[in-house]
């Protein structure tokens, strides 16, 4: 093939693969701005006849979608706040810091990354109920504040910080966090960002545990409310299609932003992973 | 410096939530899998029986595990080569020099991955709608008689993998990108010196080089998809006649609608025991066929 029919075809290729992906994403866009009804017609209408904020509207004032909304963001925060202090710390030590057992530990977690959530789902649902936290905040929060990948990443990134600079500090008489928050913190921005937006977007978009933890309307996050929602109706299409669109742009927006950041994540958690 | 103790103030808030939140439950789970936990278990414990194997005996009795395995297998048998196969497509398209505006094109690709599965599978639950789908309109225009995607049992899992694949092949293309593009480009022009065609280097040198890297992400694959449960949860209540019911569907049914708590735990076990199975046995095949270690 000659070049330039070759660079056709490629890009050619790239851009119907494009299109194929990002339809579904733009037709729930277009769909959520439909007048009710408008979308159960045939053939399916790809604009808007006449562009209305309804669904919106019925979303936020009868279904409550503001709460859950609030509700997710307050959870994705706490767990994102919560899993960088500690996987921080953690992964630092691991990778920095000499204690008895710490080779033995290290392959431990590395052994509880194979073992999926669910095997510990339901001990942990009874342990929620006796500590009181099930239809809290708190039961979705707590089992995601320190995560064995978290620490496995912070500690694969930390060793590439010089032992040198950690040991002139020591020579000076820092203590070990001082060193740790003024010296070792400002050289893992990168990965802070990292698993920031790691933490926030898989707590965000996490469905089965909080779907069993959260039975209480009031405190749902937005993927079980909009769960809920679409058992009661299925024929709206318009208004589902506009509470998929408020629970994806949030963290699509934040992916955007940051994705340098997710991908070098990605990548780190999964070469040697 | 007495520091032989300040390490674990770094380790030990991490590690004391891991072993409370993580490691108890999952140790937990192999004692309650061997009791007959369930709805008067969680009103009063006195109601508590062991009954050892019973739960792993009474769950391989019931025709509907074995349903629900044999859904999972071809959810992970059709979805995982079909989502690493479009995953390779668009990496090799992506690495190609020619490619124009690669920054956008990764991206977009990409971008279905970081969704709420459950926002999506609403689209694509209306998108699959026999009578209004896009997916059926575009089947008409084919001359195609339309399908009843979602209540079809014999349509209901190839729609929730199509979903599943247009979900997920993004992740596996970045990580078989950054492996395309690890190989040292000295390879090709050799080979191009030596007359290969474009397959031949793609045989010969890109499969080659990328096997450790398949191999990986054929492994998370396998073992994500194992793991199904939203997809039926949102697009298909398991339904049509049990067609989508997975492993985990099924075990949160068990669990927490008829709240047997003991044979949910024990399906969870199944569950991991079958994933570490396949996932062993994948990587010894391909630890004999490969010439390389991997």
């Amino acid at each position: 093939m000659n070049r330039p029919l070759a660079r056709i075809a490629v890009n050619g290729a790239l851009a119907l693969v494009a299109l194929v992906v990002l339809f579904p994403l733009a037709w729930m866009a277009s769909v959520s701005f439909m007048q009710p009804g408008e979308a159960s017609t045939f053939p399916p209408p790809l604009l808007p006849a006449h562009a209305t904020l309804a669904n919106y509207r019925e979303l936020f004032e009868r279904a409550g979608m503001g709460r859950y909304l609030f509700n997710s963001l307050l959870i994705a925060s706490a767990v994102t706040l919560i899993s960088l202090a500690f996987n921080l710390s953690a992964g630092y030590a691991f990778a920095k810091l000499q204690f008895t057992g710490r080779e033995r530990l290290f392959q431990l977690l590395l052994a509880a990354l194979l073992i999926p959530t669910q095997v510990g789902m339901i001990p942990l649902f009874l342990m929620m109920k006796w500590m009181h936290l099930v239809n809290s905040y708190g039961g979705v929060i707590v089992p995601g504040i320190t995560t064995a990948f978290g620490i496995f990443l912070v500690r694969q990134y930390t060793r590439s910080i010089p032992d040198d600079l950690l040991e002139a500090a020591r020579l000076d008489g820092a203590g070990e966090w001082r060193i740790f928050v003024r010296i070792v913190l400002p050289l893992l921005k990168p990965i802070i960002a990292t698993l920031a937006i790691f933490s926030f977007l898989s707590s965000w978009n996490d469905f089965m545990w909080p779907l069993i933890v959260l039975s209480d309307q009031a405190r749902q996050t937005a993927p079980v409310a909009i769960a809920a929602l679409s058992r009661e109706h299925v024929q709206d299409n318009e208004l589902m299609m506009a509470g998929s669109v408020v629970t994806v742009l949030p963290v699509l927006a934040l992916f955007l932003l940051l994705q340098r950041y997710y991908i070098q994540g990605l990548l780190l958690g999964s070469v040697k992973g | 410096m007495s520091a032989s103790r300040v390490p674990w103030t770094f380790v030990a808030p991490a590690l004391l939530v891991l072993g409370a939140f993580f490691v108890l439950p999952v140790v937990a789970a192999l004692a309650l899998s061997f009791t007959d936990f369930d709805l008067y278990a969680l009103a009063d414990t006195k109601n508590l029986r062991l009954v050892w194997l019973d739960n792993y005996i009474e769950v391989l009795r019931t025709p509907l595990f074995w349903k629900s395995l044999v859904n999972t297998l071809y959810f992970v048998g059709v979805g995982v080569p079909l989502s690493l196969g479009v995953a390779l497509g668009a990496a090799l398209l992506l690495n190609s020099p020619l490619a124009r505006a690669r920054g956008f094109f990764r991206t977009a690709l990409f971008a279905p991955y970081v969704t709420a599965v459950v926002a999506v599978a609403l689209i694509f639950r209306y998108l699959f709608h026999t009578r209004y789908g896009l997916i059926n309109y575009g089947l008409e225009h084919l001359g195609l008689a339309p399908i009843d995607w979602l209540g079809d049992p014999h349509w209901s899992m190839p729609a929730i993998i199509l979903f599943a694949v247009w979900k997920n092949f993004g992740y596996n293309m970045i990580i078989l990108l950054a492996g395309l593009q690890s190989i040292p480009q000295e390879l090709y022009e050799a080979a191009r010196i030596d007359g290969a065609s474009a397959w031949g280097q793609f045989r010969h040198i890109t499969l080659p080089s990328l096997r450790p890297v398949l191999l990986l992400v054929t492994i998370i694959t396998v073992a994500g998809y194992f793991q199904l449960f939203a997809e039926p949860y949102v697009m298909t209540r398991g339904d049509p006649l049990q067609s989508t019911v997975s492993v985990l569907y099924y075990m949160f049914q068990q669990g927490f609608e008829w709240w047997n708590l003991g044979r949910a735990t024990a399906i969870a076990f199944l569950l991991f025991a079958i994933t570490l199975l396949v996932t062993r046995v994948l990587l010894r095949v391909a630890r004999r066929g490969g010439e390389g270690p991997v």
